[in-house]
């Protein structure tokens, strides 16, 4: 069989288990649906959250920034597994105890306002939102890269597996299914590592092969022979930053406690039995997504290091057959400055913009780039996202792994999107109906809304995915920053500081998103020619405002819960009552 | 709050402050801040600083919230408030 067909094999196999999972784990009241009956294992629950944590953005684009950025690939790597400590000490187990559904429900409740809770399903649906679109969108690439499938109908296929499992299981359905597309997601990424790092360096482990010798019999270590071919071309070293300490600092900080206020993220603590099962079910989820990210830098740096010495100085004709049939895809595009016939790399952008290509081949049978060409001397343009793709082709891997790395791209894609989808679906029915305009709502109504939430909000991310406002793909990043200046801010101080307040919890929040929106919106949409370090406030990029956000947030609610009343006896007992792990109950549907 | 939850309380926040230094400085200490001056010492093939940021500080982050869950359940139990109903009933422990 060739690669596409067994592609089509492991997808439907896939496809079929999620199917299968859902159609055992139906869900049949509110508390299944929203937390699958607060009966998961920890374990299973880690690994449950690693999936849903680890999206396309993780599984398909991380090693490929980690490749071109080096060293400052450090901020993903830190600021998506730190901030799993800070979910773990500061928020889970307090919010388990606290014991209801949804994020929403914590603020609103803590800060005894339904403005509060209002304005915080506010904040969740648009850093949700923001973020699910990028995943049906990767799902429609895989689906059209590796299926030829339209990218319309790959989106329509995700959305379909998605409605199956999202809105008959719930939270039930996802979790069970989230298991299981965690196992193929890891199994998918490992594989094609250890064959590369075997190759490049014959050590089995990646972890360790990034810092062994290459076994070209040069001598030099994986990364130093990296900094030394880089720095010949003209690159940085890859060891060395290009961004300022500040600005590193700051989005780490940023993905950090963005991490641990992610409402997707969160509610995945409300489904253990125990406060001491959520403790755990963070240290495990850690563990799981540990695994991932640590092989990510070694599968950049081989990836670089293979596509570096594939291609530089290399005759067109000559060239690896990758190259060419991601060339036909139009992710890479290749423009012959000197036409001397060999494909040149170095720094800075070949020619000006995405490559547009002529109907006509050129002699050498390579693609004729239409692009005004720029003034330096590399002519090879190359789509990041290709790296994690293209590795098992690069490495000249047998078919099944190419086709195992589809299957476990779209598994990231489709945890992570049903898991988003459920905290709106979740904040929709419950927060807004059940808790502010439909009081009187019996549990079973409240399921039905909280199933056509599902399908509206799978039909609106399946319409953004397929035809995405140009400004989707750049806004998914931000919604970490969001969720660090507004969420994370409230919930912490709601546990941690009993005389915070609902006036100053309120305004807080509105100070930190409304910030933090408008610094990106004003860098991203209303002058985008300024976003460079010298405009910057302080030299923190928008990828890294959230830090400061929440900085405004923190600082805000302090000063203000100082100058109005404190909150109501019952609030103080509460809190009380939170930090206490004894006598837990079952999430209740008050 | 009576004066045995506000001790088990304030053994909490102990814990909290001390783990917490911890992840502060293998992450944004030796990762970020002190990245170049780490760089100059080799580590296993790695220059360490770029260690740090790329795999050290990860595994860290995994020890600590084992640690954390160890602690944490021996802080439980010796105050009575664990939600182990076996063990928190067992007057020994208060």
């Amino acid at each position: 069989m060739d690669a596409q067909s067994l592609t089509y094999v492991f997808v439907a196999l896939s496809f079929s288990l999620y199917i299968g999972i859902a159609i055992w784990s139906r869900a049949g009241s509110t508390n299944e649906f929203y937390v699958a009956g607060g009966g998961v294992h920890p374990i299973a629950n880690g690994m449950a959250t690693a999936a849903d944590w680890m999206s396309a953005a993780s599984f398909i684009s991380m090693a490929g920034i980690i490749a071109f950025m080096g060293y400052d690939g450090a901020v993903y790597l830190m600021g998506w597994t730190g901030g799993y400590v800070i979910l773990a000490l500061l928020l889970a187990p307090y919010l388990r105890k606290f014991g209801q559904f949804t994020v929403p429900d914590f603020i609103g409740t803590r800060y005894y306002s339904t403005t509060a809770r209002v304005v915080a399903v506010v904040c969740l649906i648009l850093i949700s939102f923001t973020y699910v679109a990028g995943q049906m969108r990767g799902v429609g690439i895989v689906f059209s890269q590796f299926l030829n499938i339209p990218i319309f109908w790959g989106v329509i296929v995700g959305m379909a597996i998605v409605f199956m499992y999202a809105v008959l299981g719930g939270m039930k359905g996802i979790t069970y299914t989230q298991v299981a597309q965690y196992c193929v997601l890891i199994f998918a990424y490992l594989v094609p590592a250890i064959f590369i790092s075997m190759l490049v360096t014959g050590i089995p482990v990646p972890q360790i092969g990034l810092g062994a010798e290459v076994a070209d019999g040069s001598g030099l270590s994986v990364l130093d022979k990296l900094d030394q071919t880089l720095t010949e071309l003209g690159f940085a070293a890859y060891t060395q930053g290009g961004k300022s300490t500040i600005d590193v600092f700051a989005i780490t900080m940023a993905l950090m406690i963005g991490t641990a206020g992610l409402p997707h993220v969160i509610v995945r603590f409300f489904t253990v039995p125990k406060v001491s099962d959520a403790r755990k079910s963070a240290g495990y989820a850690l563990i799981f997504i540990a695994l991932l990210y640590t092989t990510a830098p070694a599968v950049g740096a081989f990836a670089r290091l293979n596509f570096v010495e594939t291609i530089h100085n290399t005759q067109y004709t000559d060239v690896a057959g990758w190259f060419k049939s991601w060339e036909n895809i139009g992710l890479i595009g290749w423009e012959d400055k000197n036409e001397d016939g060999r494909i040149q790399y170095h720094p800075g952008a070949p020619f000006e913009g995405k490559p547009t290509f002529g109907p006509d081949r050129r002699a050498d049978g390579s693609r004729d780039v239409l692009n005004t060409p720029t003034t330096s001397d590399n002519e090879v343009y190359v789509d990041r996202d290709i790296m994690v793709l293209a590795n098992p082709e690069i490495a000249a891997l047998p078919d099944w792994v190419i086709a195992l790395v589809a299957a476990g791209s779209l598994a990231a894609a489709l945890s992570t999107a049903a898991g988003l989808l459920l905290v709106i679906s979740t904040s929709v029915s419950h927060d807004l109906m059940k808790k502010t305009f439909a009081k009187g709502l019996t549990d079973r109504q409240e399921l039905f809304y909280a199933r056509l939430a599902a399908v509206t909000a799978i039909g609106i991310a399946g319409y953004l995915g397929i035809d995405p406002p140009g400004f989707v793909a750049q806004v998914v990043a931000f919604a970490f920053g969001l969720a660090a200046a507004s969420l994370f801010p409230a919930i912490l101080l709601g546990i941690f500081d009993k005389r915070m307040n609902r006036e100053g919890a309120i305004v807080g929040m509105l100070a930190g998103l409304i910030f933090s929106l408008t610094y990106i919106a004003y860098f991203k949409f209303v002058s985008p020619e300024t976003n460079s370090a010298e405009y910057w406030l302080l030299g923190i990029s928008p990828e890294g405002i959230g830090s400061l956000g929440a900085v405004i947030n923190f600082v805000l609610a302090l000063v203000i819960s100082r100058c109005t009343a404190p909150a109501p006896d019952h609030v103080m007992a509460l809190v009380d009552n939170i930090r206490i792990p004894k006598g837990v109950s079952e999430p209740q549907n008050h | 709050m009576n004066d045995n939850n506000n001790g088990y309380w304030k053994a909490n926040l102990r814990l909290l402050g001390i783990l917490l230094s911890i992840w502060f400085t293998v992450s944004f200490g030796f990762g970020i801040l002190l990245v170049e001056e780490l760089n100059q010492i080799p580590f296993f093939g790695f220059k360490l600083g770029f260690w740090w940021a790329q795999q050290g500080a990860i595994y860290v982050f995994v020890a600590l919230i084992f640690v954390y869950i160890h602690l944490m359940q021996k802080l439980d139990r010796q105050y009575g408030v664990s939600d182990d109903e076996d063990e928190s009933s067992n007057p020994e422990d208060v």
